[in-house]
């Protein structure tokens, strides 16, 4: 059913409903937002999709628009990482931003960053992982890292992109360890649409100087990144998934006491639409879930009872918030971007670790890989296949089989040369 | 002169030091100006060492893991020292992954008493980039940063980080400790391992024994190439020098770096209490180079007091035992007299006081 | 909701267009959202860009296979590319060309939507005129505009004046204007009955 747009007589310009939201591009979007924080050091690297967040970074300081930064051109991503460990260990505010390779180009110093938890936020913008070269989006570059012991948070909007970076300077700065935020590349970093950013006044009651558990200080010299033996290494893991399990507690809080100061639901551990009375439930992370509330609430016309739960909160995995999520559905299906080879989704895989003292079905939905399109109809028609229990347990969506057939004939029939 | 500094307690053998200063502005040549012994306490305070004070900061204190006779550990306590003098106290040190890294930070224990970082192997440069850029945010621009690596983590690994701070000219003084090995993870080779020299991954077996010629980086005139404001190699065989260089190093913001050679006795094949007299060798056969430099430019050069064949220097180190048993190779000894000869015709090392060529003027 | 596709090559400013037109959209009190179909940037190669508006928040991201307008900024395009899949029934089109559609081999496409919904404009010559430089596609939005009145010149020139520097917004606004012109003298000659009034979303 469709309503009518007004042609006649059209409203003016200016005159706007909503007079702090503005339509701008995501990557300037999440620009603004970090700047609203108040960086002292960004140091960034150039790689398709995330440029133009650093681009509008660097414009920001050169203006005077961003105040008291000094944003760094590095000579790639583990030079950027590590500059941002010089500057966060020496007590400045520190960000950076990446996408795929780079982010594997800097993955020891992810490591270093979170082994030394420092609190360094640093924007994901999600793109396949080659090869093949790909510079589309998917999650495979979060799930190469996942368990590096950075906090991985994901946007669902453009919006929640900018609340997100919010809300991780503060979880960072507080327990002390590293926030990555993930922005599906293209999809929400190069889209236009409306956002809402907060006042500086806003922000700096929000998020306060950055406040170091330990620095750099000649005045009290500390050793830092000691060389740490058998004898003590087992507890200082123990000690940061601690920390870990503590972050699951408070990114709830945080996210109500976000609500509480800017009157918006973002955040948090997960969320869930449309779950009341729903026997099937998707859950997904990032951009795909706008389309999946969409296919929910036709599907929901037909009478299907369906439900979502977007999922914002991937490392460390919320288990038991999953678990009490998907509790009353009879199945659920994982839409997920991202593949493990030989084995199927790293995201089912945890959802079903979720599920393990259940006897709920997880459906694996293998979709978007290196920026495919999901359309609406497809992920319908998937869930429909669930409901009607004609879903195998993995699938890929929308694949080319002529395309793979063709290539799996040629390879058997491939000899060595005699 | 200023009376020099007295400890309570002693007295000053006040008639020797007249019949020693026999005129006004007699020139003195002492060579062990650089020690405790009779020139140090003579001269003018600013001419006397760091290690000499009892001021001295002690960046790296006792108690660290290094081998007999390190090199590595002698060099950085004058470098550091020196550093902290010229910084009053002010200094953050980042270090790469390494021998030194290793042997001073043994949790719980750690021998540094300045403000100390480690963080990877190949990103020292680019750690100490982000800590002076965060003390300029944080309006504390008067603490300065030295960053420290082996050459391992600095030729090779960590050059993509170097060359990037000196591009971007980071406020940072950089110091290579240049053992010229893998020497922490058992002696590889490494961009700095000079020819014929056997490491484990340059064994001295087969037709080619040990490093091959013609590879190798010159990460000095490297530094150079970039134009940054200093750049100067130095040895633990003259720690005055040393101390003098990381000083004209601190007066100046910018990148720099200094290239310090510091014999590994276990890597090399030295006897524990050679490391200063084989690091003497390596700059008086012209092998190593002692040489200051800014904006590209060489600036100054130190002339080798006595020179001597570079098989002088070869053959006290058993990684080059295969130069000499079971036979003399002499085709590659004259290789390295060649390398020799080349570094002190270019940085002009056998001259006279008049700076002209002393083997000319001889002749 | 309507959706826009714009299709045409890198360096004629198609992902601007849709940008400006979700920003004018915006300040028109509607929802918007636009988004290229993501590629290295390279001059010359075919691109296709992306407009939601609607009344209500937009949600989905998937690509508009089922446009209610379709923008081509290059004809040359027209018989390489299935432009127009999915077109709805009572879709628009504007070709940025000083050929008739008929010439441009559009007549299957004319036959299937309403009188008035296949225009061509020449919107380079137009901003060669008034910007001086052969980019068309603020022209093509005025021309879109006067087309189809999903949005107004007046809300599209405060989208440009926010996107370029004073002089040149101005330019361009005087070539949003003149397509703008164009296409309402050609509807002003057509007989009453073709043109659409409502447009139902």
């Amino acid at each position: 059913m469709k309503t009518p747009i007004q042609l006649t007589p059209p409203k003016g310009p200016v005159e706007l409903t909503l007079p702090k939201a503005r339509q701008i591009e995501g990557s300037r979007a999440i620009a603004e937002a970090v700047g609203l924080c108040r960086p002292q050091v960004i140091c960034a690297y150039p790689i398709t999709p995330q440029t133009h967040i650093v681009e509008e970074l660097s414009a920001m300081v050169k203006t005077g628009e961003l105040m008291d930064c000094e944003f760094i051109n590095v000579e790639s991503e583990f030079a950027a990482l590590s500059v941002a460990i010089g500057a966060s260990a020496a007590g400045a505010r520190a960000y950076t931003a990446t996408s795929s390779q780079g982010l594997l180009y800097m993955a020891e110093a992810v490591y270093n960053a979170s082994g030394m938890q420092l609190p360094i936020v640093m924007t994901l913008g999600n793109r396949a992982i080659g090869a093949p070269i790909n510079i589309w989006n998917d999650h495979s570059d979060a799930m190469a890292l996942r368990d590096a012991g950075w906090v991985l948070l994901f946007a669902e909007t453009n919006q929640e992109a900018i609340d997100l970076h919010l809300q991780a300077f503060r979880l960072a700065e507080e327990l002390s360890t590293p926030v990555m935020v993930c922005v599906d590349g293209f999809i929400l970093t190069h889209a236009y649409e409306e956002v809402e950013l907060p006042t500086p006044e806003a922000v700096d009651r929000w998020l306060p100087k950055f406040q170091p558990r330990q620095v750099l200080d000649p005045a009290e010299p500390i050793t830092m990144g000691a060389l740490v033996g058998p004898e003590s290494f087992s507890e200082v893991r123990y000690l940061a998934h601690r920390k870990q399990l503590r972050a699951l507690e408070r990114i709830p809080e945080l996210s109500a006491e976000f609500n509480a100061t800017f009157g918006r639901n973002s955040g948090g551990i997960l969320r869930t639409y449309k779950t009341e009375g729903a026997e099937t439930i998707v859950l997904a992370m990032g951009s795909i879930n706008g389309t999946i509330e969409d296919a929910i609430d036709e599907l929901r016309r037909n009478g299907h009872a369906i439900g979502a739960v977007i999922l914002t909160t991937f490392r460390p995995f919320p288990y038991a918030s999953v678990a009490a999520a998907l509790k009353n559905a009879s199945q659920a299906i994982v839409v997920e971007k991202s593949l493990t080879a030989g084995m199927g989704g790293p995201l089912a895989a945890d959802v079903t670790l979720a599920l393990a003292n259940t006897s709920t079905p997880v459906y694996s939905v293998i979709a978007g890989l290196g920026g495919r399109p999901i359309p609406q109809a497809s992920l319908e028609s998937i869930f429909e296949r669930a409901r009607d229990r004609e879903l195998p347990e993995t699938t890929f969506l929308d694949l080319h089989w002529d395309a793979v057939n063709q290539a799996i004939t040629k390879e058997l029939s491939w000899t060595p040369h005699t | 002169m200023d009376a020099p500094h007295i400890k309570a307690g002693q007295t000053m053998n006040v008639e020797a030091k007249e019949t020693m200063n026999v005129e006004a502005g007699q020139k003195i040549k002492f060579y062990q100006t650089g020690t405790l012994t009779v020139g140090n306490r003579l001269l003018d305070e600013d001419l006397r060492t760091v290690q000499a004070s009892e001021e001295r900061s002690n960046a790296i204190t006792s108690g660290h893991r290094a081998c007999q006779g390190c090199g590595e550990a002698l060099g950085a306590r004058y470098a550091l020292d020196a550093a902290m003098r010229a910084a009053n106290g002010k200094i953050i040190a980042v270090n790469a992954t390494g021998c030194l890294e290793v042997f001073s930070t043994p949790y719980p224990e750690t021998s540094w008493t300045l403000p100390w970082l480690h963080s990877l192997f190949g990103n020292a440069a680019s750690v100490a980039s982000g800590v002076a850029a965060a003390l300029r945010r944080l309006g504390k621009a008067d603490i300065r940063v030295v960053a420290q690596g082996g050459d391992g983590g600095t030729t090779d690994i960590g050059f993509a980080c170097l060359s990037g701070m000196f591009e971007r000219n980071d406020d940072v003084l950089y110091l290579c400790y240049d053992n010229q090995g893998y020497m922490n993870t058992g002696v590889q080779r490494s961009s700095a391992t000079p020819p014929t020299a056997r490491t484990a991954t340059t064994p001295a077996v087969g037709t080619a024994p040990g490093n091959i010629f013609g590879t190798g980086k010159d990460v000095p005139r490297i530094a150079m190439a970039h134009g940054i404001p200093y750049v100067a190699t130095a040895s633990v065989a003259d720690l005055h020098d040393l101390e003098r260089k990381v000083t004209n190093a601190m007066q100046v913001r910018g990148a720099r770096y200094i290239h310090i050679l510091v014999p590994c006795p276990l890597g090399w094949g030295t006897v524990t209490n050679a490391t200063i007299r084989v690091a003497r060798l390596a700059t008086e056969s012209g092998l190593f180079p002692l040489f200051e430099a800014e904006h590209g430019e060489i600036v100054a050069s130190s002339p080798i007091r006595r020179a001597v064949p570079v098989e002088d220097y070869l053959k006290i180190q058993s990684r080059f035992a295969h130069l000499f048993r079971p036979t003399r190779d002499d085709a590659h000894l004259a290789a390295l007299q060649a390398i020799a000869d080349k570094n002190i015709q270019r940085y002009n090392l056998l001259r006279n006081d008049h700076g002209n060529d002393a083997r000319k003027e001889a002749a | 909701m309507f959706q826009v596709r714009i299709h045409g090559r890198g360096g004629q400013g198609v992902v601007t267009a849709a940008e400006l037109l979700s920003m004018t959209a915006f300040t028109e009190g509607l929802h918007a959202q636009a988004f290229p179909s993501f590629g290295s940037e390279r001059m010359g190669a075919p691109v296709a860009a992306f407009c939601r508006i609607s009344n209500t928040p937009i949600r989905t991201r998937e690509p508009i296979a089922d446009p209610d307008g379709v923008i081509v900024q290059d004809p040359t395009l027209i018989h390489l590319f299935d432009l127009f899949g999915g077109l709805s029934k009572e879709g628009f089109v504007l070709v940025n060309s000083s050929r008739t559609p008929e010439s441009l081999g559009l007549s299957a496409i004319l036959e299937k939507l309403p009188t008035g919904h296949v225009r061509t404009i020449p919107a380079t010559e137009i901003a060669r005129e008034k910007i001086g430089r052969p980019i068309p596609n603020i022209a093509m939005l005025g021309g879109f505009a006067a087309m189809t009145g999903i949005i107004t010149l007046k809300a599209l020139a405060w989208a440009i004046h926010t996107k370029f520097p004073k002089a040149l917004a101005e330019k361009n606004i005087e070539a949003a204007q003149a397509a703008f012109a164009a296409v309402q003298h050609a509807i002003a000659g057509e007989p009453i009955a073709a043109r659409g009034e409502e447009l139902m979303v």
